[in-house]
């Protein structure tokens, strides 16, 4: 059985239809991503995994246990970890607090310190401002908390959107140096990117999606030698 | 250059002068003509105009570099402002504008040109005072650092201290009110030892914070011990207040306490949670009115409860009300919510007053013969033994307060407040955080209501008004939003201030409109702000660290 299956998920939002039957798998440990332009349907399918968009027709299923009519909260506690698009920290609470909240659904406080200790120690920067309002971190350190903050609900899937938006190009590397850690660290993580090339570096396995369908699907080694992947998102000519 | 340099004295002159001319023609002014704060000279009105015309004088002072550059331009824009002052005198001596502007009188005339009338010597006499105010207000923004606010804050003291004659003067040593107090207001001896002591204790506090002597001097005391220590001595300084308070003062420190209560309840709403809520007097409304009822032998049933027992009823009914609230609102956000939640406020209160409710609520008339509560045969009867039930529930709430803003709870309010979708994305359930700061939040408002149905003895419908809701707000943003502390300094200033200031009363709402554009100006943040609270979970962290370096550093413990 696999970790994540989507079986033909369909979105609307309104008369738009976002995704029109989506069906992926990710396997235990891990890195699958997500390609494709603009408008998608990258970011919904990760909103429709986590329970923020309630799928119109399809089934979601984590290792067997249907996610589809699961309310946000019900799905973070069955393991599924979301980084949303844009990092959205909470920006007047300390990073502490930040990450603190990424592990509501944890009450044992050993525990939450034990995994506090662990986003620390993947990103000594956080420890340093640990009493700093998330707001005032630079858009690096947001993004390391906005993961970090996953990280502290042990998810047995990360759902990363986007992680280099808009991060400047060395601190792209560190990120997805983290994210490949994070990985061999045991988290299995389903990855959406605009940087195809980087993502491609990374995962096991990819899909393209076009206009809310997905149109290739292979190794991330068959994509990235796969002329269409090329022309349209490696900027190959 | 020196155009340049001089159109920004002009302009906040010329802003000074309109504000005056504002205050004068709504009667801010002329309305405390007869406060006499220091010797007969000096009255509150007078105050109020050279605080503007140095205001000015020291906005503008602040914005140029250096002593020489400061007081010369400050006295311009000072010098500006009496002029437009002295201008409003003219027009209102010599034109009737009485039909249109009530306040456009010769009364006003003198009292702008500090009684010397719209001529020549009142003219001379207002340009004289702006000189002065301005030569003071730059003065001091050139003074060294600390001298410039010893000397304002202890001219501030001095006029607080006559400004509160009629409350303090009952309160303290017969030998010393005689001497600090004249007629009305201080003695000019008086005024000048209070401005002294008041310089000299302000000078000592911000030396000693300097030089560190407090840090050392609180040291000698272990810090365990300090807070306690502190703690008990406040609350001791609280509950003696009906001791040596009358029973003026003592209805204000209720009406204060309700406030509070209010605004600590509205706090959970609104401070923690985000949650925009102006109808916030519907909770406070329907405490009132469930005590009401069920203790007042005058409406509805038959029986009449006890206090006691009427206390948690009502408690539980604005819990429902709260949920009652909070359903339908479940998915509204900011304005949306603000204007829905407002509906409701009117909602009760129109209820209330409503024909068809009138057996059971009393409708226009309200209800009177409300119970007081009674400890075996001490029945609490005078605001002053109210107080103690106020100055409980208080605490109270406070300490409820600071255990929600610590716990898991509470996290998740301010999750809910920073970014809503991301909470949810944490596992936190938004139905229920919601639901329970309403809940929570509207119990405090039906405690405040009870409490207050039963001292007053009465409730009518007028009491209930969206101000209420606007006043609660108010104390919030002033306190600043989410901090405990902050709410009591609101309450304190925003409801236990004008009540000893009974002229304030017409103000209120033009002075609430001032006190928030400043707040938004200067202080955003409000008061007192909430900080960023220091963790419990700093110490666990600790015991983690010691007991598993090994497996941390592998990742996976």
């Amino acid at each position: 059985m696999s970790l994540l299956e989507l079986q033909r998920v369909h979105v609307h939002y309104g008369l738009i239809q976002a995704l029109k039957g989506i069906s992926l798998t990710v396997e235990r440990g891990e890195i699958v991503t997500l390609l494709g332009a603009n408008g998608a349907g990258k970011t919904s399918t990760l909103r429709a995994i986590s329970g923020l968009v309630r799928p119109s027709a399809g089934r979601i299923l984590l290792e067997g246990t249907d996610l589809t009519h699961r309310k946000p909260h019900e799905i973070v506690e069955l393991g599924v970890g979301h980084v949303p698009e844009g990092r959205r920290i909470f920006p007047r609470l300390s990073v502490e607090d930040n990450l603190r909240l990424g592990a509501f659904t944890v009450h044992d406080r050993t525990e939450i310190a034990r995994r506090q200790e662990y986003v620390f120690t993947l990103f000594p920067r956080l420890a340093e401002r640990r009493k700093q309002p998330g707001g005032t971190l630079s858009g690096g350190e947001q993004q390391m908390l906005a993961i970090g903050r996953a990280l502290m609900m042990q998810p047995r899937i990360l759902l990363l959107d986007e992680p280099s938006m808009g991060l400047a190009p060395v601190l792209v590397e560190s990120i997805f140096e983290v994210i490949q850690r994070l990985n061999r660290d045991g988290t299995t993580i389903l990855l959406v990117e605009q940087n195809a090339r980087m993502a491609l570096e990374i995962a096991h396995r990819g899909y393209v999606l076009e206009t809310g369908e997905i149109v290739l699907a292979g190794s991330a080694a068959e994509l990235a030698r796969d002329p269409r992947v090329q022309a349209a998102y490696l900027g190959a000519a | 250059m020196i155009v340049h340099a001089a159109r920004r004295a002009i302009f906040i002159g010329l802003v000074a002068g309109i504000a005056g001319w504002h205050l004068s023609l709504v009667g801010l002014i002329p309305a405390f003509a007869q406060r006499r704060l220091v010797g007969d000279a000096l009255t509150f009105s007078y105050a109020l105009l050279v605080a503007l015309l140095a205001l000015a004088a020291y906005a503008t002072g602040r914005r140029y570099p250096g002593a020489v550059q400061r007081i010369p331009w400050g006295i311009l824009s000072a010098l500006l402002s009496s002029l437009m002052l002295f201008l409003l005198a003219l027009l209102v001596t010599h034109l009737n504008l009485r039909q249109i502007l009530l306040n456009a009188t010769p009364e006003l005339a003198r009292v702008l040109t500090f009684g010397g009338g719209a001529s020549g010597a009142g003219l001379v006499r207002l340009l004289l005072i702006g000189l002065l105010a301005g030569l003071f207000a730059g003065g001091l923004s050139a003074l060294p650092r600390p001298w410039g606010r010893v000397i304002v804050s202890a001219a501030l003291m001095t006029l607080l201290l006559g400004l509160l004659r009629d409350v303090l003067g009952p309160l303290l040593p017969q030998v010393v009110t005689s001497f600090l107090y004249g007629t009305a207001g201080l003695s000019l001896a008086g005024a000048l030892v209070t401005f002294l002591l008041a310089a000299v204790l302000f000078t000592l506090r911000w030396s000693l914070r300097a030089k560190a002597v407090t840090a050392r001097a609180t040291a000698a005391v272990p810090a365990t011990l300090r807070q306690p220590v502190t703690q008990a001595l406040l609350l001791l300084i609280l509950a003696s207040v009906p001791l040596w308070a009358g029973l003026f003062l003592s209805n204000v420190a209720d009406f204060v306490g309700f406030y509070i209560l209010m605004g600590l309840g509205l706090n959970l709403v609104l401070g923690f949670a985000g949650l925009l809520d102006l109808g916030y007097v519907a909770f406070f409304a329907v405490g009132a009115y469930t005590m009401a009822v069920l203790t007042s032998p005058e409406v509805g049933q038959r029986f009449t409860l006890d206090f006691w027992i009427a206390l948690p009823i009502a408690i539980v009914t604005t819990v429902l009300a709260g949920l009652l609230v909070g359903l339908p609102v479940l998915r509204m956000r900011g304005d949306y919510l603000a204007i829905a939640t407002l509906g409701f406020g009117e909602i009760v209160r129109l209820l209330v007053l409503s024909d068809w409710l009138k057996p059971y609520l009393g409708g226009a008339q309200g209800v009177t013969r409300i119970g007081r509560p009674s400890i075996a045969s001490w029945r609490i009867d005078s605001p002053q033994e109210f107080y103690l039930l106020v100055l409980l529930s208080c605490l109270f709430a406070w300490f409820l307060s600071v255990r929600l803003r610590d716990s898991r709870l509470g996290r998740s309010w301010f999750a809910i407040r920073e970014d809503e979708h991301v909470a949810q994305a944490m596992g936190i359930n938004r139905v229920t955080a919601k639901l329970s700061a309403f809940a929570i939040g509207a119990s405090f408002g039906g405690l405040s209501g009870a409490l207050f149905a039963s001292l007053v003895g009465s409730v009518v419908p007028a009491s209930f008004s969206l101000l209420v809701s606007i006043n609660v707000v108010a104390v919030l943003v002033l306190g600043g939003m989410g901090s405990l502390p902050g709410v009591v300094v609101g309450a304190l200033a925003l409801v236990g201030l004008p009540e000893l200031l009974r002229e304030f009363q017409e103000y209120r709402l033009l002075v609430y409109g001032i006190v928030l554009i400043a707040m938004m100006l200067f202080r955003p943040a409000g008061l007192l702000p909430e900080r960023i609270h220091r963790r419990e979970l700093e110490e666990a962290v600790e015991e983690a660290r010691e007991i598993a370096p090994a497996e941390i550093a592998t990742g996976r413990g």
